[in-house]
């Protein structure tokens, strides 16, 4: 216990990082994982290849290797910045396929008279999309959207090996291998933590999973 | 009929497990009151090879009479214990290990490697999986509070790493001056901690979980400096083809430490000895390996700590 006690500022300042890492990662995955959706369902047959592209090679790589592309391959190409925004990038570009697929599996359960509807009063595609399909596939998406973001807080405990410092594991890393504490308490103080990030982001979920719900 | 064969295994399982928890506690060198192992105590000094002898109940004793010993080192860490595809692993803290248990009569070939990374340095050996690490292991007070160190048996430094065309970082005191430089450590290390004072600001600091990364980070520029102890940084410089340099003089001591059990006084001060009186096969030891490194300067054995 002593090593998370005394620690605290430590602890409580790896927890602030890892939750902005999070949130500003939930924010760009939710949109570039819709935009994509809507590539997918797209009338525009090249749109519609990109979408599928994108989803099958980002979701078929492991996390560690869309890290590495970002982090050392863009450098090698000349691209420079810092490791901060090339690892959240590489966070939102990875988790944004399998937002897509939870997205687009709330798309297909629309059924097709909503959007025949919406095509019959004059709306083109993309506010066909955003005014009556989007709004109801969104409901039927949140619980598997749920699973996808709650393994995007937990990947993003990978982001410390790629020069992003500061986060709730890489704290984990500072206490054991430098300040000497026991690996076992530290590790249950960074398992607290982001249970401390998962749980409440769970019971949201729950919380926007009962407003939204609809009779169909 | 399933149900009873069922039981049976677990009675089984249950019973193997209890034998195996049995033989943990007797293992060597995990228990100092142990009496002595050998059957005749009076006679087993003047048995093994010759003038070993050492004090019952003593670790030396211990592990001498067992005729092996289970040493952690690295096995990442090129110049002091890497191992390769094949065999052992090689390098300074590997040849110091071994100046230590020959001296227990102990060959190489009884000698068990255990893998040692830096976070479970301590744990390995409250737990007696090891009996003692050789692994690049700085002394320092917390880390004293759970296991003893004997030694030093190697004073290093923490130093500075540029690319060879730079020139406006000149030593630690230059990164003050230039902010915008990032400097690149591993993330728990005892340099990534004491670099901090040289620094501007925080966000100066980049950390990865291996040195290869701020290398590779180093070569294509995402940043300036990278920083730990030379002996490491040497293996860096000399794989560069003139890439990098050292720069600046070596600005903090890291003396390396042999990690045994809390309060095995005289295993420690037998080491301490042993490094003393092989002064000869200790400077073999650094030539032919970490001291290779063109660059290297020769090494010297520090003064022992007084073991507690």
């Amino acid at each position: 216990m002593d090593a998370i006690t005394e620690n605290l500022d430590l602890f409580l300042s790896g927890y602030w990082t890892s939750l902005k890492i999070c949130l500003i990662a939930l924010v760009g995955a939710l949109v570039l994982g819709t935009i994509i959706a809507g590539f997918r369902v797209s009338p525009v047959a090249p749109l519609r290849w990109v979408g599928a592209t994108w989803v099958n090679m980002i979701r078929n790589a492991p996390l560690t290797v869309v890290l590495f592309f970002f982090a050392f391959g863009l450098p090698e190409i000349g691209i420079l910045g810092s490791y901060w925004i090339f690892g959240i990038s590489a966070l939102i570009v990875y988790t944004s396929a399998f937002v897509c697929e939870a997205i687009r599996a709330g798309i297909n359960s629309v059924s097709a008279g909503q959007a025949e509807a919406a095509r019959a009063i004059g709306l083109p595609f993309t506010a066909t999309l955003r005014e009556v399909v989007l709004p109801q596939a969104f409901r039927t998406s949140i619980p598997p959207l749920g699973s996808v973001l709650i393994a995007m807080f937990k990947n993003s405990a990978v982001l410390g090996a790629f020069g992003v410092g500061g986060d709730l594991f890489s704290v984990s890393e500072t206490l054991t291998s430098a300040r000497g504490y026991a690996a076992t308490p530290v590790l249950v103080g960074v398992a607290v933590g982001y249970l401390m990030i998962t749980l409440p982001a769970a019971g949201l979920l729950a919380l926007l999973e009962r407003k939204t719900a609809i009779i169909r | 009929m399933r149900t009873k064969s069922l039981i049976a295994l677990l009675a089984a399982s249950a019973l193997a497990l209890t034998a195996c928890g049995g033989d943990d506690g007797a293992e060597p060198g995990t228990d100092d009151t142990a009496p002595v192992t050998s059957t005749d105590p009076m006679e087993s000094p003047d048995e093994g090879s010759g003038d070993m002898t050492f004090e019952a109940g003593t670790t030396m004793a211990e592990l001498s009479d067992a005729g092996t010993i289970q040493i952690g080192t690295k096995f990442d860490q090129p110049g002091f214990g890497l191992k390769g595809l094949s065999g052992g692993p090689e390098g300074f803290d590997v040849e110091v290990a071994k100046i230590i248990a020959g001296a227990m009569g102990i060959t190489e070939d009884n000698i068990e490697w255990v893998e040692t990374p830096s976070k479970v340095r301590e744990e390995v050996i409250e737990q007696g999986k090891v009996d003692m690490v050789v692994a690049t292991y700085t002394m320092n007070e917390k880390r004293a509070e759970r296991i003893a160190f004997a030694g030093p048996y190697y004073m290093a430094g923490q130093q500075l790493m540029v690319a060879a065309d730079d020139d406006t970082i000149t030593g630690p005191e230059s990164l003050m001056e230039n902010p915008n430089a990032k400097v690149c450590s591993v993330t728990g290390s005892t340099p990534s901690e004491q670099i901090k004072e040289y620094l501007a600001n925080d966000s100066q600091l980049v950390l990865f979980d291996v040195y290869d990364k701020c290398a590779d980070a180093l070569r294509t520029g995402q940043v300036q400096v990278v920083t730990t102890d030379n002996v490491i940084l040497l293996g860096f410089v000399s794989e560069s083809d003139g890439e990098f340099k050292l720069v600046g003089e070596q600005f903090t001591e890291e003396p390396y430490g042999i990690g045994i059990e809390k309060g095995d006084t005289a295993f420690c001060e037998f080491i301490n000895e042993t490094l003393q009186e092989n002064e000869d096969a200790y400077n073999e030891a650094w030539s032919s390996t970490a001291g290779a490194v063109e660059g290297a300067s020769p090494a010297e054995l520090p003064e022992p700590e007084p073991c507690v």
